[in-house]
């Protein structure tokens, strides 16, 4: 199990590499020169000039990388052209927000969509299948942005129940992962249920049930084991996804994410906080399927064992 | 005392959704298996055996099958008699186990993959025997050495992936003893094992039997396996019972049509034994004499030293032990003639196969397709093309070898196209000719793969490794998945096209009673070498090497009075054919023990 451990992790490193330079490409591959980008509209030639050796760029290409790759390891991504702060801190400041909120809606919604998926496939063509499908559709099409305004408009206008938005306390988190979840767990519950329906028809099903067990542990230790599998790539996938950011309900709930950031720092080019944003969605999905890996790993033991 | 004195079917009818309402798929069925007794319920592939038995568990009730009528009755260990067709689900289910038990024909895919086999054993036994986990462990080991599987402490940790189709089957029955069964339902339990394993099998199964008074009600297609294991057989045909009666005087005396039909089609290995040539099967329209093809011609093909190894890497690319699936294989095949290679899984010979028409890339060796060098010929050129078109080859399974979404017609016209053959209308003629070669009708071009029924679709195969003309046709276990009136007809539409287009044949195959039936010459591939080749007579009737006679004795003999009640039987695995880097296999030229009949005598696997 370390082996393997160990073997993913190795793996993953030049899949790291190789999105650092393709970060590091991006901003040589931006029209313009960055240098008079940096020293404004109406610098003089020499101002340029001088940004331009502030920078580093009139240093060779490789020395300009390897600086670069340096101070990311060190956390230095330079300083937002926007705010003129740290890019790190910039960054910081959002990261968190959003990670409460990918976890909080991840949490609720792969629960809740396996098991509506589960149900769905052990209750196949039944009244009960139809309606969680159903279910499942409306989840899928119902707008972010409208729920969460019914949402709003329901639990703090008239109610009072809950705050209409803001990064404040666990009650704040509500409504905004559950805007979120809803789509995830649509999807998660209809992936499911197709991934349990297809394990139910196997003959090892068959030979639980030939062994006189209960219906639930048939249903439990040997189909939906089997039918997790591909359940935890797509829920990799989701995880990966909302931990970008997440704009429409982060705009709704006035939610200090990193998607509100990433719109923000496009709208006025600020090319540092571009940069270390992608740098850090790309390694957050680099990580997440390093997880989802191992954790094939641990449902399967032939990925496992297998050389 | 009344009713049954273990199990009582009585008037059965079961049914699937069809397009509109639903189809009868067994009608009126009637059977009786009791205690200590085998049955045998026979039929070919449709014919509602396996749905049957799957009515008896009610595990037809998790699909789409009904019971639309009859009863089944059983005894069960109280002496109480119950309709098992009006039970409720959970009274079913505390029946499955401790008083019927089943065991399913394809080891791999009846496991659970990803649970420890000793779990999978030990989980009947939690629920029916009321021990906790550590005992039933234990007894789940106690069951492995049963069942004979050897290490069983170790093995109980095993995941079903870790070990041998034979090794599965045989976890597979420690999974349906656990609960000590009264009623043993086993349907195709040897079907998808070599026969060595099979014969291993079956003993064990009739060992259990003898054992623990069992009643076992096995299904089956295999005439051969019948003879071995049954008191008495019921024969099934479209879902209904066709003939029941003593083991003895079905095969003797059938009396039913379809029966004696079923019994001719039998392929049995020894029916050739004054015949030096091969000869189709007694299947009208009426057959020729023996097949005396062979030309004295130079070989079509010759393979000279053919080695195929497979690496195995660590995490970081380094090699850290080989497959040696083809090692140092010389054999020639003249026009017109067909060399059988035959052999256990696993021991080289689809590789070889698979070899010479470059589907695996040979580490080094030569192969000379008309003494022209085929590993020599680049890719994608005019000599590489004729090459390929001249070697074609007839896969396993006829269904999935088809493209789904392509007729029957565009997959033989393909080659045609391909190696520029024909053009325009004069291709749909040829395709039409190919089909009335292969004795489809010429409608059939049209035709989808699911629309053909397996043996069709074979034919269909056939036709399209004929539409380029080729010289050489590798049949790689072209008739296993085939029922056996349809495999008979096959091999001799195999054999009628040898004699009208005089090809040569490599007939790659495990059924030993087939390979007589239409080999010259037969080779015998054992961990990737050649143990022997020679005349098939030679080969067949007085095999030279050890595990040419191995694979002969574990054959089984479709013949009840001919029932080997305690045979030699080897129970030791087939050694591995996967080796460290530097761990080579002793190989050495083969030596001449008759006429054009050559053997090992230089150790391999341990077997002289």
């Amino acid at each position: 199990m370390l082996a393997f451990f160990l073997k993913r992790l190795l793996g993953a490193l030049p899949v790291l590499f190789a999105v650092s330079l393709f970060v590091f490409g991006f901003v040589r591959l931006l029209p313009g020169d960055p240098a008079r980008l940096v020293a404004g509209a109406d610098a003089t030639e020499q101002e340029v000039a001088s940004a331009r050796e502030a920078l580093g760029l009139d240093r060779p290409i490789w020395d300009q990388y390897l600086r670069y790759a340096g101070a990311s390891l060190r956390g230095d991504f330079g300083t937002s052209s926007r705010t003129h702060e740290p890019v790190i801190e910039v960054i910081g400041a959002r990261f968190l927000p959003t990670l409460w909120l990918t976890l909080a809606a991840m949490g609720w919604a792969t629960l809740t969509g396996g098991l509506l998926g589960v149900w769905a496939g052990v209750k196949r063509g039944r009244w009960q299948d139809q309606a969680a499908m159903l279910a499942a559709i409306g989840g899928l099409s119902f707008p972010g942005f409208w729920l969460g305004l019914l949402l709003i408009d329901l639990f703090s206008v008239h109610l009072g129940w809950l705050p209409t938005g803001g990064y404040d306390g666990w009650r704040s988190l509500i409504m905004p992962s559950f805007t979120l979840g809803v789509g995830v767990a649509a999807v998660l519950a209809r992936f499911t249920r197709s991934a349990f329906v297809d394990v139910a028809g196997e003959d090892f099903v068959r030979t639980a049930r030939s062994k006189g067990l209960t219906e639930r542990r048939v249903i439990w230790r040997h189909a939906a084991r089997n039918a997790l599998i591909p359940v935890v790539t797509l829920t990799g996938l989701e995880f990966g996804t909302l931990l970008g950011g997440a704009i429409v309900v982060e705009t709704v709930f006035a939610w200090p994410g990193l998607g509100r950031l990433l719109v923000d720092s496009i709208a006025f080019r600020d090319y540092p906080v571009i940069q270390a944003l992608i740098l850090l969605l790309c390694a957050e999905f680099v990580l997440i399927n390093l997880v989802v890996d191992i954790l094939y790993g641990v449902l399967n033991p032939a990925i496992r064992l297998r050389p | 005392m009344n009713g049954p004195d273990l199990l009582d079917v009585q008037d059965l009818s079961l049914s699937f959704p069809a397009e509109r309402g639903r189809t009868t798929v067994v009608h009126g069925l009637r059977l009786t298996v009791r205690p200590g007794e085998t049955v045998a319920l026979v039929g070919e592939s449709g014919s509602g055996k396996s749905v049957a038995s799957l009515a008896i568990t009610r595990l037809l009730d998790y699909g789409p099958g009904r019971i639309d009528a009859g009863r089944i009755l059983y005894r069960d260990r109280d002496g109480k008699v119950r309709d098992l067709a009006q039970e409720d689900a959970e009274t079913m289910r505390r029946l499955r186990g401790p008083e019927i038990a089943m065991v399913f024909q394809q080891p791999m895919s009846s496991l659970n993959p990803v649970m420890r086999i000793g779990d999978q054993i030990a989980e009947a036994i939690v629920e029916h025997r009321h021990l906790d986990r550590t005992a039933a462990l234990a007894e789940a080991r106690r069951l492995l050495e049963r069942v004979r599987i050897p290490d069983a402490a170790r093995q109980l940790r095993a995941f079903p992936f870790e070990i041998s189709g034979g090794m599965r089957q045989r976890a597979m029955i420690a999974i349906a003893l656990a609960s000590r069964p009264r009623l043993l339902i086993a349907d195709e339990p040897t079907t998808a094992l070599d026969v060595t394993v099979q014969a291993q099998v079956l003993r064990l199964l009739r060992e259990l039997q003898r054992d623990l008074g069992t009643g076992l009600l096995f299904i089956t297609h295999d005439m051969g396996v019948v003879a071995e294991l049954a008191d008495r057989v019921v024969v099934m045909r479209g879902g209904e019972r066709l003939e029941d009666g003593a083991v003895g005087a079905v095969f003797s005396a059938p009396s039913h049509p379809y029966t004696r039909e079923l019994l001719a089609a039998v392929p049995v290995l020894g029916s050739l034994d004054g015949e030096a040539l091969p000869m189709p099967f007694p299947e009208p329209p009426a057959p020729t004499g023996p097949q005396d093809t062979v030309t004295s011609a130079s070989p079509v093909l010759e393979v000279q030293d053919l080695v195929t190894r497979f690496d195995i890497r660590n995490a970081l690319g380094r090699v850290r032990a080989r497959v040696h699936a083809v090692e140092r294989v010389s054999l020639a095949i003249r026009p017109g003639e067909t060399l059988a290679l035959v052999g256990e899984s696993g021991c080289g010979k689809s590789t070889l196969g698979r070899s010479i028409v470059r589907l695996e890339e040979p580490s080094s060796g030569r192969i000379l397709f008309r003494g022209e060098d085929v590993l020599a010929a680049v890719p994608n050129t005019v000599a590489d093309g004729a090459l390929r078109r001249g070697i074609q080859y007839v896969f396993q399974d006829p269904f999935s070898a088809l493209d789904p979404r392509l007729t029957a017609g565009f997959s033989v016209a393909e080659p045609i196209r391909t190696h520029g053959l024909l053009k325009g209308p004069a291709i749909t003629r040829r395709v039409e000719e190919l089909f009335e070669l292969v004795g489809l009708p010429r409608e059939f071009v049209s035709r989808y793969p699911h629309e053909l029924s397996g043996g069709q679709c074979q034919r269909v195969g056939i036709a399209r490794a004929l539409a380029s003309e080729p010289a050489l046709i590798i049949a790689d276990e072209a008739v296993a998945a085939l029922d056996v009136s349809i495999r008979a007809q096959i091999v001799n539409l195999l054999m009628s096209l040898q004699r009208k287009l005089g090809l040569a044949c490599l007939f790659i195959s495990h059924d030993m009673a087939v390979v007589e039936r239409i080999s010259h010459r037969v080779a015998v591939m054992y961990l990737g070498q050649l143990v022997e080749i020679g005349p098939r007579q030679a080969v067949l009737a007085s095999p030279q090497h050890a595990y040419t006679r191995r694979l002969l004795s574990a054959v089984p003999v479709p013949d009840p009075s001919r029932r080997r009640d305690e045979v030699a039987i080897d129970d030791t695995e087939v050694p591995s054919p996967l080796r460290a880097p530097d761990d080579l296999p002793e190989v050495a030229p083969l030596v001449q023990v008759g006429p054009d009949h050559y053997v090992a005598r230089h150790r391999v696997g341990g077997l002289y």
